[in-house]
């Protein structure tokens, strides 16, 4: 037996191992449940029920993947550059900050003032958060892995500090939270779901058509194929780097503007929801597609919102829709193997296999 | 002795008086404790780097040993047990990452990750029961510091450093193990072969898959130990997310110990250190959220002023995070 390069490989053929690799992982995942004493097949109904069984379901499924699709979006730009930012939880609470305090210190402006001036914000804070372990990895060459995931560390414990001290909300009876948005900081509802969802597709229009059809996109393609034929090709690496991270942060911080005005309508350390790490996952799924981000973020906030679903009705613990996701992620990952090469049988083991039968 | 090591040594000794006079002798035997879960997950870590595969699971195999090895002690009630869970459970979930990416060529990075995403989630969900119990009695009575006869005696070292539990010391023998076998056996050269020249030590009749896989394994295992001496030793109790981004700080002090296993050991007790010194600095009246900050901020600048340098010496295994196919070259 012997690997092979495949070259007959097509998007059809892709998709289709990418499906079954899906498929294969609810089964494991289903064999897991059933160890628990649990029926699987009432337990991914009950998810799907819980994620799409009722109009308020579908809305509540859908205002949890907005944040997932524009964090993905966001991460998405610096996994094409093989920038392996994991810091994507710092930059939305590093966002909501910026956002937040326009929003607690402007109150005086009118609704269509403040909301866009909090998007600006919101986009700087996670935008200058981001370029930290950019410059470092252009400097230093500094292990960006290590040093986002830091950052992580350090805005939690920062948002943490505020809420308990400086920014802690008076009126609040000693109980560590910070003021709630006035009226015109929150993002007003279209269609019963917040305006962030038209925020999500314009950012998916613009960055599909950044990364295919503009030059700074085919570049940060390049330098994620090849740092050393983008400097062949007389590119500026170290400029791309540092612009696309700041655009890649910059987009995370617009999940922290939006989540803290129109879901949390005030700054909290809780904010960011893990929405970081589980982007992770999406943007790889989706294999650093921008409009496959769209499929995916949906098919995972229906996955957390199922999971908080089965954890009322079986009792079974909201992570287990955390093990879920990731053991998809896993057969994914697996399954690209077989997408890239083909497993090829030598006449000789074949030989072997009859000499030994004789 | 190289100039470098003896500003090492002196460097260390000042610390060491410092914290002596200033936080006391019990805050050096608590650095120690602190230290330890770092200083076996940069091990496993370091293992597995030198075997050429850049694993960023540490989190996740470190959580997933603090839950099997908090299980396994909290249902046996048996010390052993615990540890046992712990070896298997970190060294099962390193073979994910070692089959995805050695078997099935998958990005390290990507498979690294994964295994982190799942080991938080699995920990969490297998965790849910044991939230907020504690260790039995007779379990947390084993792990009761014991003192070594005459070393002990040591001024200082030997309150800090030799009278604590078999874990603790179990860390130095991995340490010193580990030091031994990677320059001065003929297996430790074949390995470190296969992490700096994997097309070379190929060709000499080393068996690459086999070697990664075992050092992966062998990896998850002490990351694994690592997570269970938090869960079962340090705390003892279960808590969600009980590693608190301990294993990421054990990736960069692989970088900061330059793979070598017996700096790792200073590595793992300075950042020990640091990340207790927050609840002994409260009377300075600086908010604990800041101060929490500490260890994230100083792995940081650690790492940046370890990237800065390059030399012969600091650098990774040539081959690391560098996939080898045999077919491909």
């Amino acid at each position: 037996m012997r690997m092979t390069k495949r070259t007959d490989m097509t998007t059809k053929k892709a998709v289709f191992i990418r499906t079954s690799a899906i498929i294969l992982a609810l089964l494991v995942s289903a064999i897991f449940i059933l160890l628990l004493g649990h029926n699987p097949l009432d337990v991914y109904v009950s998810m799907i029920d819980g994620a799409f069984g009722s109009a308020y379901r579908i809305k509540d499924t859908l205002t949890i993947s907005i944040p997932l699709i524009v964090t993905s979006i966001g991460i998405l730009i610096a996994f094409k550059m093989k920038f392996w930012n994991i810091g994507a939880e710092g930059q939305i609470l590093m966002g909501a900050f910026v956002a937040s305090f326009i929003a607690l210190n402007f109150i005086e402006l009118p609704k269509l003032l403040l909301l866009p001036l909090m998007f600006v914000g919101g986009f700087i804070g996670g935008g200058l958060w981001a370029l930290i372990p950019a410059v470092l990895k252009v400097r230093f060459d500094t292990n960006e892995t290590i040093i986002t995931l830091m950052m992580n560390y350090i805005a939690i414990k920062w948002i943490t500090f505020l809420q308990y001290g400086p920014w802690r909300d008076p009126k609040s009876m000693g109980f560590p939270k910070i003021a709630n948005f006035t009226d015109n900081a929150i993002l007003p509802k279209v269609f019963g779901i917040h305006a962030g969802w038209i925020i999500a597709i314009a950012i998916i229009i613009v960055v599909t058509i950044f990364m295919n059809r503009s030059k700074r996109g085919y570049e940060i393609t390049v330098v994620g194929e090849s740092v050393d034929t983008a400097r062949y090709a007389g590119m500026n690496v170290k400029k791309i780097i540092i612009t696309s991270l700041f655009v890649s942060g910059g987009i995370c911080g617009i999940v922290g503007m939006m989540e803290a005005s129109a879901v949390n309508q005030t700054l909290t350390s809780q904010l960011s929801a893990g929405y970081g790490y589980t982007a992770i996952i999406t943007t790889w799924l989706s294999g650093l597609k921008s409009i496959v981000v769209l499929p995916v973020s949906i098919l995972f906030a229906a996955m957390i919102k199922g999971g908080s679903f089965i954890q009322t009705a079986y009792q079974i613990p909201q992570s287990a829709a955390k093990v879920l996701q990731s053991m998809i992620l896993f057969f994914v990952i697996g399954s690209e193997f077989f997408v890239q090469y083909k497993i090829v049988f030598t006449n000789q083991i074949n030989k072997l296999v009859k000499e030994v039968k004789q | 002795m190289k100039k470098s090591s003896v500003l090492w040594t002196i460097v260390i000794c000042l610390l060491l008086i410092f914290a002596k006079i200033f936080m006391g002798t019990s805050f050096l035997v608590a650095v120690v404790i602190a230290g330890t879960p770092l200083l076996f997950a940069t091990l496993g870590e370091l293992i597995t780097e030198r075997a050429g595969n850049l694993n960023l699971g540490v989190e996740g195999m470190m959580l997933i040993g603090a839950v099997a090895g908090f299980g396994a002690g909290f249902i046996t009630k048996n010390p052993i047990m615990a540890i046992i869970g712990a070896v298997i459970a970190g060294a099962l979930a390193a073979l994910i990452y070692g089959f995805l990416t050695i078997t099935l060529r998958a990005n390290q990075v990507v498979s690294g990750l994964a295994l982190t995403i799942f080991g938080t989630g699995l920990s969490s969900y297998l965790g849910t029961n044991f939230i907020g119990q504690k260790m039995p009695e007779n379990v947390i009575a084993f792990y009761d510091p014991i003192q070594i006869p005459l070393l002990s005696k040591i001024p200082v070292i030997g309150q800090v450093f030799f009278v604590q539990d078999i874990f603790v010391y179990f860390g130095y023998i991995m340490a010193i193990v580990l030091g031994i076998y990677l320059f001065h056996t003929k297996t430790g050269l074949n390995l470190r072969a296969v992490g700096e020249n994997p097309s070379a030590a190929d060709a000499s009749g080393i068996n690459i898959n086999l070697y990664k896989y075992v050092h992966i394994l062998i990896g998850g295992a002490l990351c694994g130990l690592g997570g269970a001496y938090l869960a079962v030793v340090e705390v003892p109790q279960w808590q969600e997310n009980i590693t608190a981004g301990r294993g990421w700080i054990a990736i960069a002090l692989v970088i900061f110990c330059k793979w070598n296993p017996y700096k790792a050991t200073i590595g793992a007790y300075l950042f020990g250190g640091l990340s207790i010194i927050g609840f002994r600095l409260q009377h300075l009246n600086i908010s604990q959220n800041l101060l929490d900050m500490l260890p994230y901020l100083i792995t940081i600048i650690v790492l940046v002023i370890s990237s800065m340098k390059k030399s012969k010496e600091n650098s990774p295994p040539k081959g690391l995070s560098v996939p080898y196919f045999r077919e491909e070259r």
